[in-house]
């Protein structure tokens, strides 16, 4: 028993070298090489600076910017680090809101932001995902049916046409992989910056 | 429920189906010792290693002596895992500047990881350095796999050979396996998911200023390359703390279906090396039907409740239903590109093999949705199963079923040629109650004691399930957890912890004892009176040996959480 010692140790450090540091380094180099742009995050740039990753969905609050979906994530509180407060789109700290489906807090949150979509969209239904947090708390995407709701509104703040905006939405909608994998969805960044460059024209 | 739904489920059973044949075919030759294609270049790095090692690959163990070197290996890599997360501050691949690891949580991520189960009382990216991350979670992703594989393997040998003393060679089974199987298929895999998106970097965090104007710091890593083995080797760790839900380690629908196929892949094809191996490939498919129809039963409810929804939202006057512009359904904790239909079929894949990853937050499940997940573990994760520990746990129940037969007609049971008596019978209800033991065990005691009940994030019975279903997965060595537990606590870090260890090694232990003893037994000629262990009868028989096994164990647990919480729901009841 004593004589497996040995192999015990050195195959723990062997296979560590191999696939603990020669694996993702080897990966590494090679994904920098082929694959740049993925391989650092998807960057938006402008003007070189980062203004987000294309697969990160960031914070919108402002009427005239398309919203993404509500997230749960959070920071560590400025005034303790041993509290957390709500910090919405927080890439460094992804997480759900983990409220099961009998939550009061959950029903009330969302009685809550289905009171102030109705005042802004009186009428029409409200999507689910759209008063909904998404499992990472960085969903990118809308669903389509959330773009077209928050249309009349986008197009009021902008003083555009509903229609020059729904063109946009329209040409913003990713059908399903190969049209069959996944589920239809707007990337919610990608449209608003579509949306800025649309003004500038 | 939608026809594309339910077309992206059958294309996932299809890849499946169509891997097992070819994948166990190359995995029984590895395993054998054979060339493949891949000998000219892990040849010389295996044969180097053996050298390095003193290890003679070519000679077999006894059952004892192939334990005690997994046994060992699995203490060295804990104890080493251990020292990296509390010297991280002062080693390099540190750019995000994270401090060393507090003891216990420590000691429960390093069991965690040791024990292929992967469960994460912390937030990755807030935690752990790029080092701890490579060279110490991404390591035993490979070799906790490999660990459990090498143990299937021998099992499997165990019912092959006659009249042997030896079970194979633990140290070759673990370098094949790494070198052969694990690695090769990991960088193929990384590599596209790289190309999909998956960033691979050891950059620092991102400081992206947001078109309104504010500051986003985007979390970032070598991710790819531990996302290829984390699906591959069933670990389920995930490099961020939304797991798979984060768009980073899962950005597309195809990125998905990848890793669901990749979380597949090794459980099943094993059956048909077991088959191979017995010389009767018959015996592994029969194995995998089982797999089967448990699996689509619980794909069958878990997406029928998700679709369904929660009715106190449809209550707000919110629109859920399912259309071509928006999946509907229970959307809480799910993500728009994955839908209902890839979130329930994820979340039964996940659990049905001891994954753990997740792509979306089981504990925003409706009630029945996430009573699948927590049953699927609590069968043993047999269907498909953890890689190697599936085959295992399946073969000890297949070993139940063939028990209970042989009782009804009062005959000695068989299975494959080799006569079932007492001491395996023993060994293998010793292993199955481990489970039970473990799960109550340790759920009755955190719902009577403060440090227990300071946990849930939920009130009501919700809360209840949120603490069975960590002790539930961390014995069933699974890693996903109704997340909302407050699961860093000294409490919770060192009672899950010992689930994770009793819920690994005391199930293993008694199974390689079965190998042992059943590998030194002779081979009985079938005869008239054999009972065909390749037909639907056995596999019916078995379906039922698992679920009256299982529901009679846990259902009592499941009426206090899940159940009870989904006629609250219906009632329209709060917490």
């Amino acid at each position: 028993m004593l004589k497996e010692i040995r192999p015990a140790i050195v195959m723990m450090v062997v296979l560590t070298v191999i696939t603990g540091l020669v694996y993702p380094l080897a990966m590494t180099e090679i994904a920098q090489l082929v694959f740049p742009r993925q391989a650092n995050g998807s960057l938006i740039l402008k003007d070189g600076k980062a203004i987000g990753s294309e697969l990160i969905g960031q914070s919108f609050s402002e009427a005239r910017y398309f919203h993404g979906r509500p997230s749960a994530t959070s920071a560590p509180d400025p005034a303790d680090s041993s509290k957390s407060v709500a910090a919405p789109y927080n890439a460094a700290n992804s997480s759900g809101s983990n409220a099961g489906p009998t939550s009061k807090a959950l029903i009330e949150r969302i009685q809550g932001d289905v009171d102030k979509l109705k005042a802004e969209n009186p009428g029409a239904a409200i999507p689910v995902d759209l008063v909904t947090t998404s499992a990472s708390g960085l969903d990118p995407h809308v669903t389509p049916a959330a773009a077209w709701f928050q249309v009349p509104r986008v197009a009021r703040e902008r003083s555009l046409p509903e229609a020059r905006v729904r063109e946009l939405v329209e040409r913003h909608v990713e059908g399903r992989f190969l049209g069959v994998l996944g589920e239809p969805r707007v990337n919610v960044l990608r449209l608003n910056i579509a949306l800025d460059a649309l003004k500038s024209q | 429920m939608t026809l594309d739904g339910w077309i992206q489920i059958a294309l996932f059973a299809v890849a499946i189906v169509l891997l097992v044949k070819p994948f166990g075919g190359y995995m029984t030759r590895v395993f054998s010792g054979e060339r493949t294609f891949l000998s000219p270049v892990m040849g010389p790095l295996e044969r180097g290693i053996y050298r390095l090692a003193g290890v003679d690959a070519r000679s077999d163990q006894g059952w004892l002596t192939y334990a005690v070197s997994m046994l060992l290996f699995n203490l060295v890599g804990f104890l080493g895992l251990y020292a990296l997360m509390r010297l991280q501050a002062v080693l390099p691949f540190n750019p995000a500047g994270q401090t060393a690891v507090e003891p216990s949580l420590a000691f429960n991520t390093a069991m965690s990881f040791d024990t292929n189960t992967n469960w994460q009382a912390y937030v990755p990216e807030a935690t752990m350095s790029y080092l701890v991350q490579m060279a110490g979670l991404t390591v035993h992703n490979f070799v906790s796999a490999a660990t459990g594989i090498a143990l299937a393997i021998a099992l499997v040998r165990g019912f092959a050979r006659r009249s042997a003393r030896g079970i194979g060679n633990f140290w070759a089974d673990l370098t094949r396996c790494t070198l052969y199987v694990l690695l090769p298929i990991s960088i193929v895999a990384g590599l596209f998911f790289v190309w999909q998106g998956v960033p691979q970097n050891l950059g620092a965090y991102t400081e992206a200023t947001t078109l309104e104007g504010a500051r986003q710091v985007i979390a970032q890593g070598p991710v790819a390359s531990q996302e290829a083995i984390k699906m591959l080797g069933t670990n389920g760790g995930g490099f961020f703390n939304a797991n798979s839900a984060h768009p980073f380690e899962n950005p597309g629908a195809i990125t998905n279906f990848v890793q669901i196929v990749l979380i597949f892949s090794i459980g099943a094809a094993l059956t048909n090396v077991f088959g191979r191996m017995v010389g009767d490939q018959r015996q592994g498919w029969a194995v995998l039907a089982v797999m089967g129809i448990l699996w689509l039963g619980g794909v069958l409810v878990a997406y029928w409740a998700e679709a369904a929804g929660n009715p106190g939202i449809a209550r707000l006057g919110v629109d859920a239903g399912a259309s071509p512009l928006q999946a509907g359904g229970n959307m809480e904790g799910k993500e728009v590109r994955f839908g209902i239909a890839n979130s329930a079929l994820f979340a039964v894949i996940t659990t049905a093999a001891s994954c753990g990853a997740v792509n979306a937050m089981l504990d925003s499940f409706t009630p029945l949705g996430g009573l699948v997940p927590l049953f699927n573990i609590q069968l043993g994760e047999i269907i498909v199963g953890g890689v190697g520990a599936g085959l295992y746990g399946m073969l000890l129940f297949a070993i139940i079923a063939v028990f209970v037969a042989g009782l009804m007609v009062g005959r000695t049971p068989e299975y494959l040629g080799k006569k079932i008596e007492a001491k395996e019978v023993k060994m293998a209800l010793l292993a199955i109650l481990v489970l039970p033991l473990s799960i109550l065990g340790f759920t009755a005691v955190a719902t009577v004691t403060a440090a227990g009940l300071a946990g849930p994030a939920n009130a009501g019975p919700h809360g209840f399930s949120e603490i069975l279903y960590a002790y539930t997965s961390g014995t069933g060595n699974n890693g996903s957890a109704f997340a909302g537990i407050s699961a860093n606590t000294l409490f919770y870090n060192t009672t899950i912890g010992l689930a994770m260890f009793i819920g690994r090694f005391l199930m293993i232990v008694p199974m390689v004892a079965i190998a042992g003893s059943l590998a030194a037994k002779k081979i009985v000629p079938a005869s008239a009176g054999t009972f065909p262990t390749h037909g639907p009868l056995f596999v019916g028989l078995v379906v039922g040996v698992i679920l009256i096994v299982g529901g009679l164990t846990f259902f009592p647990a499941l009426a206090l959480g899940p159940i009870v919480e989904h006629f609250a729901m219906l009632a329209g009841t709060l917490y």
